[in-house]
């Protein structure tokens, strides 16, 4: 894997390189905090951000979708049928995504690409983008992406990753999507230092920690009925920040919606914690209360996943839910509570 | 502030132990700064737990909803002002409840904080006169506290609870003239045209996770209108029309039943001050029946009655 040294002072140019072959999105600053966008007339993406507000799941994931459209405008000479929405496969790089958000993607990957069913609207959107990665030197206070099978390195999902050298960048080339990107751009002076070292400071600097080695073996009744819930979901008012702020949650509702004879159908980013999400047709909720529905969202996370794909737990770490849950519920608290009660389970069960 | 703590401890103890209530409904301290997390204590052991700072700004009136256990709940002014709606709109009964009344000093705004400092907040203190220092990446500052206090606390005319059974300290000065409704007038002003860029502007982060409905404590519907699917009323999309509909017809819902608690905008991910809409009516209520909700278990709200002598210039 090659190592490229970027001065700061190329930046720009290879930025001007880029946006004439690819759609880019990069993070900017909206008016209080960053967000990732679509890098327009020249628009750089600001990568003096620590970390953005939303992940930059809607990259190939968009909060509203469209699927197909119809007209039953019998003027039309489509009157009558399904239109599929044009592919997006423009090619797009994404400048700046963080090895957390960019592990996510590859989480949300096993649900969208798999042996038996692959979504193409997802897989359109994932094959056209080129992930750019900007290594974690300064991460926050809430992160805890070392012990969420992540890390400020973490090189999974990512075409490039960059490091930040005060006046240069360092880059690595991951794949050969990358290694296109850095042609495109023209860097190309060999480095000769590794990202080793200041990965270690980076690791270092993480402090916060999730718990989560009893988890996989341990008896998922057990774990679901433990009497602590009422307690951890007390708190909790049912919005959907936590899911739409994470880069690894991935459900969506299908909706059709017709104006006067033009259609479409359609998916939006849905919610686990809204009561609606599990609603019959007969009426009947399976999921009724909030402890039903915060229980869900860290057994789906901490428990369900981990033993159905084996890969570890369906969360980076990106601390977005802690930051910005209104009514303050951690992940780091639920995960220590269900670690400690999964090791009493192991216990009564080798007594 | 600490003092506040200590007295809720101690009361909440008394009463869990004189079983005058089952739950005692307060916030523990939260694991991040300018955060606390709401929660129920049964237990003197629990009791430890509950705290006081300028960081309960969530309206904990709105964890009585329907409720049926006999509950001593901690309330600040705003807090005490949504209970008696609740009363009023019979989610809870007054005999249920044992109100913890707190004297309110105005809660921290942490956009506020988070705008005036350089780097990650890291640790936040208080001093008992009013001074604020924040421990950042960065370095150290400190703030007035009357500085970054949430904007509806800092125009707040009823800060001292409207109904309890306790205070925990004495009364704080209420504030007096003080300009409510400034950014409602300048609302007010504008043309149509310049409303409608201005609502589009302010909703257009919105990322319909309801946060702001589900922090009110108005909003106990069963099933929101938003969320009703037989028939449907509202796209789900992220259409600004839809997202717009939504806001607006939320808060025409809360009219004549808000007290501008700020929970709404606290809780908002993406910072809107959605507030400026529940506002406009409140002001609307104030103006045509001179009524501000939340103020007496007595009286019955303003859109709730027909009086003879009510305004009807807007009848066309």
């Amino acid at each position: 894997m090659k190592v490229i040294k970027i001065d700061k002072a190329q930046f720009a140019d290879g930025y001007k390189a880029l946006q004439k072959v690819y759609k880019l999105f990069g993070p900017v600053k909206e008016k209080a905090f960053y967000n990732f966008k679509e890098l327009v007339d020249g628009r750089q993406a600001d990568l003096s951000f620590q970390n953005t507000r939303l992940s930059p799941k809607s990259i190939v994931f968009p909060q509203s979708e469209d699927m197909f459209t119809y007209t039953l405008d019998e003027a039309s000479k489509d009157a009558n049928q399904l239109k599929p929405v044009p592919e997006k496969n423009e090619s797009r790089a994404v400048i700046g995504i963080r090895p957390c958000d960019a592990k996510a993607i590859s989480l949300v990957r096993m649900n969208f690409d798999t042996q038996e069913y692959k979504d193409p609207y997802w897989l359109n959107l994932f094959n056209a983008t080129t992930f750019v990665g900007l290594a974690c030197d300064s991460p926050c206070q809430s992160c805890f992406c070392t012990t969420a099978g992540c890390g400020p390195y973490h090189e999974d999902g990512l075409d490039i990753l960059l490091s930040d050298q005060t006046d240069h960048f360092l880059a690595k080339e991951l794949t050969d999507k990358g290694a296109k990107l850095m042609k495109a751009a023209g860097w190309k002076t060999k480095a000769t230092a590794g990202l080793e070292d200041k990965k270690k400071t980076a690791e270092s600097k993480i402090t916060a920690k999730i718990s989560t080695d009893n988890l996989s073996g341990a008896d998922t009744l057990a774990l679901y009925n433990a009497n602590f819930w009422e307690d951890a979901s007390f708190a909790c008012i049912n919005c959907g920040t936590c899911t739409f702020v994470c880069p690894t949650c991935w459900c969506f509702d299908i909706q059709d919606e017709v104006h006067a004879k033009n259609g479409k159908r359609m998916r939006n980013w849905d919610s686990c914690m809204f009561p609606i999400f599990t609603v019959h047709t007969t009426g009947h909720n399976p999921r009724e209360t909030k402890l039903h529905r915060v229980r869900q969202r860290f057994m789906h996370k901490l428990k369900y996943f981990v033993d159905k794909y084996e890969k570890g737990i369906m969360c980076v770490g990106c601390g977005r839910c802690v930051s910005q849950c209104p009514v303050n519920i951690d992940i780091r608290k639920i995960s220590e509570l269900m670690n400690k009660q999964a090791s009493k389970n192991i216990c009564a069960v080798q007594k | 502030m600490i003092t506040y703590s200590n007295k809720i401890k101690e009361i909440a103890k008394r009463l869990l132990k004189e079983c005058r209530a089952e739950m005692v409904i307060g916030f523990r301290k939260g694991s991040i700064p300018m955060m606390n997390e709401p929660c129920f204590v049964r237990t003197d052991e629990q009791a430890d737990d509950l705290v006081w700072d300028s960081h309960c700004g969530i309206n904990l009136a709105n964890y009585l909803t329907s409720r049926d256990e006999k509950i001593a709940i901690v309330a600040k002014g705003c807090d005490s002002r949504n209970i008696v709606n609740h009363i009023v709109e019979n989610k809870i009964n007054r005999e249920q409840l044992y109100i913890i009344g707190v004297p309110c000093q105005g809660m921290v705004d942490k956009r506020k904080i988070l705008a005036q400092t350089e780097g990650e907040v890291l640790q936040i203190t208080e001093t008992e006169n009013g001074q604020i220092t924040v421990k950042s990446a960065n370095g150290e500052k400190t703030f007035s506290k009357s500085d970054v206090i949430q904007q509806n606390c800092s125009v707040c005319i009823q800060p001292n609870p409207v109904l309890y059974d306790e205070m925990v300290a004495d009364p704080v000065q209420g504030q007096t003239d003080i300009d409510q409704f400034a950014d409602v007038r300048a609302l007010e002003a504008m043309s149509t045209e310049e409303k409608r860029a201005y609502f589009d502007e302010l909703l257009a982060p919105c990322i319909r996770c309801y946060a702001c409905r589900n922090a009110c404590p108005l909003c106990y519907c069963p099933t929101c209108f938003v969320d009703e699917s037989k028939p449907q009323w509202l796209g789900k999309s992220q259409d600004i029309m839809d997202i717009k509909t939504f806001h607006f017809l939320r808060a025409y819902h809360c009219a004549g039943r808000c007290t501008d608690c700020g929970a709404c905008e606290r809780a908002c991910p993406v910072g809107i001050n959605m507030r400026i809409l529940t506002k406009k009516l409140n002001k609307d209520c104030l103006d045509l029946y001179d009524w501000q909700a939340g103020m007496s278990i007595d009286k019955r709200p303003a859109l709730d009655v027909y009086q003879t002598n009510d305004p009807e210039k807007f009848i066309k």
